[in-house]
């Protein structure tokens, strides 16, 4: 009996799952975001001003969110792809394009950071956050300032550094070492990377990922290279340390909203972009997330202190050699190749 | 005398391998720092955002929904299965056997792969539904492989008996069956239950539009580093587990006696 009793009330409950979503006509806008990449707080202020619920959902790298967005069954009105992704879906046709007529606070965001490659005319794109890839040091072990790639293979440093455990990020630093573009199409160049690279091998502590600030806070390494958001949150707790942006150049990066293909509400989809770009709401994101922001309103509240330094908001001067990731296309089993030659050493 | 030592010495550190991560994570929700690697005082302060975080809040929830419904949906259909294997001729139950263990053996994403494209190619909304769907699906094989060797141990005879001294087949299996294989039963929901809460390769191909579990949410934190928010959860969640075993183990004595 209980069995039949149990049987009954799991249908009820399934039939609860159904009716629960829909209730009544409010306009539910699915947000796709990297994890705890947004002030969640935002969304009750959306709400309360528009009136539009917030269905909010994260993943963990750009790849996962193309393959969902890609293989459909979905329908995100938003996502906030990095550069390189941005230009993948551009191609692919996976983006809504945006009309930033009915985004007048996009006037906010910095110059400097409108109309880049890959996306020439910001016809899908609007920035959201941006920042680098460097050195975090521990001022304490290494006396010496740190201003380039050299010292990743200066023998004195052997087994004091981590590498990151991303692959066109750690080849990046060795194409910008030698002097080439990270974006390279060039086999030869990449099997210069390559070979410098393995070279470095045997000093290298790890190749590790987002374990990095723990290892730099109990000191069981003294220097690594991660992406500027890491040694923000690491800096800003603990003074004995310092991030360096390598003369050669590195990695400068962007996060920008999107509207899918696919999305049911592009209308309230565009009055969300608007929303995010409004300087108050630009600095509950930023004090939140701790990222560099796109938004000059922002800037302006934000606290006087983080301007200019290295792993916020650096001098214009510092980012000369800097590059942006682009999508290479085909040309991404080249490195594929050379990465694996590299890890199986 | 020194054999009781070693001995007791043995379990130590088996239960130190166990248990020292747990105790870590344990002691670092009450760290005052968002590091995870140098302690900075104490504080309660992870325990009070934990909860005021509606997104990890909401993704407790759907990982207990999912669990509680797919475990209860599994094993239903998996004990009916194993019935129906058990009766079965010999080289039709060794096939069905072998059906049976594919998904087990099978990487998990290439099941969540497969089952996203199948919900796709229906036309379906990915979401609550199709994620619970898929952990029904993978939580089935779990329940018919410790429901049946229970069939097996039981004498053949009793459902015959049963039947011929006029129990219609339904009142046999509640009155006489089930009985017997209660034990597997409880196997088979306890781990297909857990194996749900587990799961993060299926559940991240086979949801969507707002629908995230815990695995999800905390996977997707990487980026930024996991907070200690996910360590107090994760204490409260290790203490509830632990409270309902003392509380079973108990009563099951008191029984007993």
């Amino acid at each position: 009996m209980k069995k039949v009793l149990s049987l009954v009330l799991l249908v009820a409950l399934m039939g609860t799952l159904f009716t629960g979503c829909k209730k009544d006509d409010q306009v539910v806008l699915n947000v796709y975001n990297w994890g705890d990449y947004i002030d969640e707080d935002i969304f009750d202020i959306f709400e309360e001003e528009t009136g539009i619920k917030v269905n909010y959902e994260t993943y963990a790298t750009n790849e996962e969110m193309y393959t969902k967005i890609k293989k459909g069954g979905t329908q995100y009105d938003i996502a906030i792809p990095s550069d390189y992704m941005i230009e993948k879906m551009i191609k692919e046709d996976l983006v809504e394009p945006i009309d930033l007529t009915k985004i007048p606070n996009y006037a906010n965001i910095d110059t400097r950071f409108k109309n880049l490659a890959f996306d020439p005319n910001n016809a899908y794109s609007v920035p959201y956050f941006w920042g680098t890839v460097g050195i975090i040091y521990n001022t304490n072990i290494i006396t010496e300032p740190v201003d380039s790639w050299n010292v990743l293979w200066d023998e004195k440093y052997a087994g004091q550094f981590t590498m990151v455990d991303s692959q066109r990020d750690s080849i990046m630093v060795a194409l910008k070492k030698l002097g080439y573009s990270m974006n390279t199409k060039s086999v030869a160049e990449l099997e210069a990377a390559r070979d410098v690279l393995i070279e470095q091998k045997p000093n290298v502590l790890a190749y590790v990922g987002d374990n990095v600030k723990d290892m730099l806070i109990s000191e069981e390494t003294a220097m690594a290279v991660v992406w500027s958001g890491e040694a923000s949150t690491v800096i800003q707790e603990y003074d004995n340390f310092e991030y360096a942006l390598p003369k050669e150049g590195s990695n400068i990066w962007f996060d920008n909203v999107v509207i899918p293909k696919g999305a049911k509400n592009i209308d309230a989809a565009h009055q969300f972009v608007d929303f995010l770009c409004r300087g108050d709401i630009g600095f509950k994101n930023a004090d939140y997330v701790g990222y560099a922001t796109c938004n000059t309103e922002t800037m302006k509240l934000l606290d006087p202190a983080l301007m200019g330094t290295t792993y916020a908001y650096p001098d214009d001067a510092l980012l000369e050699n800097f590059e942006i990731f682009s999508d290479p296309g085909d040309f991404i089993t080249e490195y594929d190749r050379v990465w694996t030659e590299l890890k199986a050493k | 005398m020194v054999g009781k030592w070693i001995k007791r010495l043995y379990t130590l550190i088996i239960f130190g391998f166990l248990y020292a991560p747990i105790a870590v994570l344990a002691v670092f929700s009450f760290n005052d720092s968002k590091s995870t690697a140098k302690w900075e005082g104490f504080t309660l302060d992870w325990y009070q955002s934990l909860f005021q975080n509606d997104y990890i809040m909401k993704s407790l929830y759907y990982t207990v929904l999912v669990a509680v419904v797919a475990s209860a949906v599994a094993t239903v259909i998996g004990t009916f299965a194993a019935f129906g294997i058990f009766y079965m001729k010999t080289w039709k139950q060794k096939a069905i056997l072998n059906v049976n263990s594919l998904p087990i053996l099978n990487p998990d994403i290439v099941t969540g792969i497969s089952l996203m494209t199948l919900f796709v190619a229906l036309n379906m909304e990915l979401g609550l539904m199709t994620m619970i769907i898929a952990h029904v699906t993978f939580c089935i094989p779990y329940v018919v492989l410790s429901v049946l060797p229970k069939f097996k141990q039981m004498p053949s005879e009793m459902l015959e008996a049963a039947l011929d001294l006029g129990a219609t087949p339904f009142y046999a299996f509640r009155k006489v069956i089930y009985p017997e294989i209660k034990p597997g039963i409880i196997t088979g929901a306890l781990i297909a239950f857990t194996l749900s809460i587990d799961d993060f390769v299926i559940s991240f191909f086979n949801t969507g539009n707002g629908v995230s579990n815990l695995s999800i949410a905390i996977y997707s934190m990487a980026r930024r580093g996991i907070k200690p928010e996910i360590n107090a959860l994760s204490t409260l969640m290790f203490i509830t587990v632990l409270i309902l075993l003392l509380v079973l183990n108990k009563r099951t004595k008191i029984e007993e006696i």
